[in-house]
């Protein structure tokens, strides 16, 4: 019982990952009618926003100090950062939660990639062909990548997850269910994040009039265009929201998974899987078969099912596209009329 | 005299071979007259025609070529494993085992369309790369790579020759093919050349009408009664072929395969390069893997060092900015330069290489009721 859940939680954070990336390509395949090849690179951009946010709060003053020496017989060196400097307590504070308080960074820059990748690029693909929008955003992601490459180098830079949230969370007990079932506090934090994240683009899109006027562009732009909406500019912010959350989510992504140049392209592959799955331009499809694979993935990787079909744990995600893109051609969820072929 | 199309076609292939087979001499000016990088040119000119061949004609986007790839340098490798040292066979196991694999993906992936096409076969070329890595370490030797032992049974070679000490080479009949000589890459120009005239035939056959069709209406093909299907796998299991033709040629020249190889950005290299080079065009795929391969080649090589040396004539104030903005595409920035020619292609010039020399050539040439010689190529989704 404590093995399935522990499947389960660990299914829901990757699947909360796999959800928001999904989402966004989503977003921006149902109101844009591109499909967006770079929207991986976005998720890793927002991961470097995380980094360099920490970068940034770790610049330190380095006061050489010739009278006391270290244990090695050099003088001594003391290393403040420049925010706890200058901040005093709230300096410790802020260095210390520096992930999720990079998303105070990250989503400023991500809106303006975003809006500046649409104006810039996709909005002259609208009439291409998909395959012209998916090389075209293939060739972006390899220069975004690159660019990466470049300033950051090729290695995994790991980050730290806050103290408070570091350890581990005595879930069985919690629950009432037994002692042994143990789980990293920040995994459950990222699920409670994506979660929250999903059903705030979701109230956005339901609740607001906003939201209605782009819901009703994606059902009918044309007729929206004739009540006088310019539906293009709405579209232009949806593809910025759509850049702001796969931004956040590789932003919290970051503890669990030190980010490189190319974690965006892993993402990138499996998300389109579950966009399929879920169907295309469904939100809730995507959501849904994001959290559906994660948790079929971890089930997969359990040691009795790998002993069972050996190798399963690697391909399980996309033998289930195969399988249920041969069978339910609208995926899940799909809507009727939306890319059926 | 252009009225006559077999002519052309021709002498369109003569001037092709002489062109390839006069490669050692054509390149020398440029510095890329060994061996090993014209070998290169071309097995991926193989595989970009191949791949030309499903995209260019039938407009079905593959992200998945690299799985045939794979299985063919995979099969080729065991066949020098276990059999001979000789390159036929191995090339005949790697298009055999490409085209077996090729039928059962093309069967699957064919049922669905336009990017559900593309994300199917991502989906089966991430699944091999994925099961090569794990599961199928015995065939596939891991991380490591599948490579040649000392103890490996070469059942017909041990019939016939006394085993040499030391790892033997792959040859065919006597003339060494692996370790980058002319001989490697004589037997690669060949194939090329074979596989660039079949490539034509089938460009200017009723199948590759058909093809086209499917291309630009498939809806209006199947109201008229045709059963697209066996056309679109016929395709698809044809350019599997030449995708594992290439991969055993790779095996042959180099036997040493690892499943990087078959890893999904190595597929959207062979995409780049039909882009580039012009889809739906015979000469273009062909160009594009050349260009690519060769600018790989020179850019990688360069280093800031290089660069210094280069702008070494500029003052210090203007030479030093410059080269540090230049060093983002050079060296192992070469993926970026790739990247940034590529999104300018897509942006600006759809139909490739071969469309700006089309270009340039009306300009010149502007006469009234200028034929046009190939169809402009455009890429349609298959929808």
């Amino acid at each position: 019982m404590d093995a399935i859940l522990l499947q389960i939680l660990n299914g829901l954070d990757k699947g909360g990952a796999y959800a928001l990336i999904a989402l966004g390509l989503t977003l921006v395949f149902g109101t844009l009618g591109v499909v967006n090849f770079a929207h991986g690179a976005l998720f890793m951009l927002g991961a470097f926003c995380a980094v360099t946010f920490n970068k940034l709060l770790n610049l330190e003053s380095v006061v050489v100090d010739p009278e006391k020496t270290t244990a090695w017989g050099s003088p001594l060196e003391t290393r403040t950062p420049y925010v706890e400097a200058w901040l005093g307590d709230f300096g410790v504070f802020l260095n210390d939660y520096s992930v999720p308080a990079s998303i105070m960074l990250a989503i400023p820059v991500m809106l303006l990639l975003g809006i500046a990748m649409e104006r810039g690029l996709i909005r002259h693909f609208y009439k291409r062909p998909h395959a012209d929008q998916i090389l075209v955003t293939f060739g972006l992601a390899i220069v975004i990548q690159e660019i990466i490459k470049h300033f950051f180098g090729a290695n995994p830079i790991p980050q730290p997850a806050p103290d408070a949230f570091a350890g581990t969370v005595y879930v069985g007990q919690i629950l009432g269910m037994g002692q042994t079932l143990a789980y990293p506090w920040w995994r459950i934090v990222y699920l409670l994040f994506s979660l929250g994240v999903i059903g705030a683009v979701f109230a956005f899109l339901q609740f607001t009039t906003y939201g209605m006027v782009v819901r009703a562009g994606m059902h009918d732009r044309q007729t929206v265009g004739f009540l006088g909406i310019d539906i293009e500019r709405r579209f232009t912010v949806v593809f910025g929201l759509a850049a702001v959350v796969a931004g956040v989510a590789g932003v919290m992504y970051t503890p669990i998974l030190p980010p490189d140049y190319h974690m965006g392209m892993e993402f990138l592959v499996l998300s389109f899987v579950v966009v399929v799955v879920g169907g295309m331009g469904s939100l809730g499809g995507a959501v849904a078969a994001g959290f559906l694979l994660g948790i079929l993935q971890s089930f997969a990787s359990m040691n009795e099912i790998k002993s069972l079909v050996p190798g399963i744990d690697h391909v399980i995600i996309y033998l289930v596209a195969v399988v249920i893109l041969l069978t339910l051609p609208r995926g899940l969820l799909g809507r009727k009329g939306v890319m059926e072929d | 005299m252009f009225n006559n199309p077999a002519r052309n076609d021709w002498m369109l292939l003569a001037g092709f071979s002489a062109v390839i087979l006069c490669l050692p001499i054509l390149l020398e000016p440029i510095g890329a007259a060994y061996p090993a990088l014209m070998q290169k040119f071309c097995i991926f000119g193989i595989f970009a025609i191949g791949f030309n061949i499903l995209f260019g004609l039938t407009g079905y986007l593959s992200f998945g070529h690299a799985a045939f790839l794979g299985v063919g340098s995979y099969a080729a490798v065991w066949s020098f494993k276990l059999f001979t040292m000789n390159a036929i066979p191995a090339i005949v196991m790697a298009v055999f085992f490409a085209a077996a694999f090729a039928v059962v993906v093309g069967y699957v992936c064919l049922r669905r369309s336009g990017i559900y096409f593309s994300i199917l076969t991502l989906a089966f070329a991430q699944m091999c790369y994925n099961l090569a890595y794990s599961v199928l370490t015995p065939l596939t030797n891991g991380e490591t790579g599948l490579q040649l032992t000392l103890n490996d049974p070469r059942v017909v070679d041990g019939l016939f020759f006394e085993p040499s000490a030391g790892l033997p080479r792959v040859d065919l009949f006597g003339l060494p093919i692996s370790g980058g000589g002319y001989a490697g890459f004589y037997l690669c120009a060949i194939t090329l050349i074979v596989c660039f005239y079949i490539a034509m035939r089938i460009f200017r056959s009723p199948f590759g009408m058909m093809l086209r069709a499917i291309k630009s209406n498939q809806n209006r093909m199947r109201y008229t009664g045709f059963n697209t299907r066996p056309y679109l796998l016929a395709a698809f299991v044809i350019s599997g072929m030449y995708a594992g033709l290439a991969g055993g040629l790779m095996a042959a020249t180099d036997p040493l395969v690892g499943a990087e190889r078959m890893q999904w950005t190595a597929s959207g290299e062979v995409v780049l390069m039909t882009i580039l080079g012009g889809v739906g065009t015979l000469v273009g795929p062909v160009l594009g893997a050349a260009v690519i391969k060769y600018f790989e080649n020179i850019f990688s090589s360069f280093d800031d060092h290089a660069l210094h040396g280069v702008l070494g004539f500029l003052p210090n104030s203007i030479e030093n900015p410059i080269v540090s903005f230049l060093s983002l595409f050079v060296g192992d920035g070469w993926n970026l330069t790739l990247g940034v020619v590529f999104m300018l292609i897509v942006i600006f010039l759809p139909g490739g290489i071969m469309e700006g020399l089309r270009r340039i050539w009306n300009l010149f040439n502007r006469r009234p009721g200028n034929r046009d010689a190939m169809p402009v190529a455009q890429t349609q989704p298959a929808e």
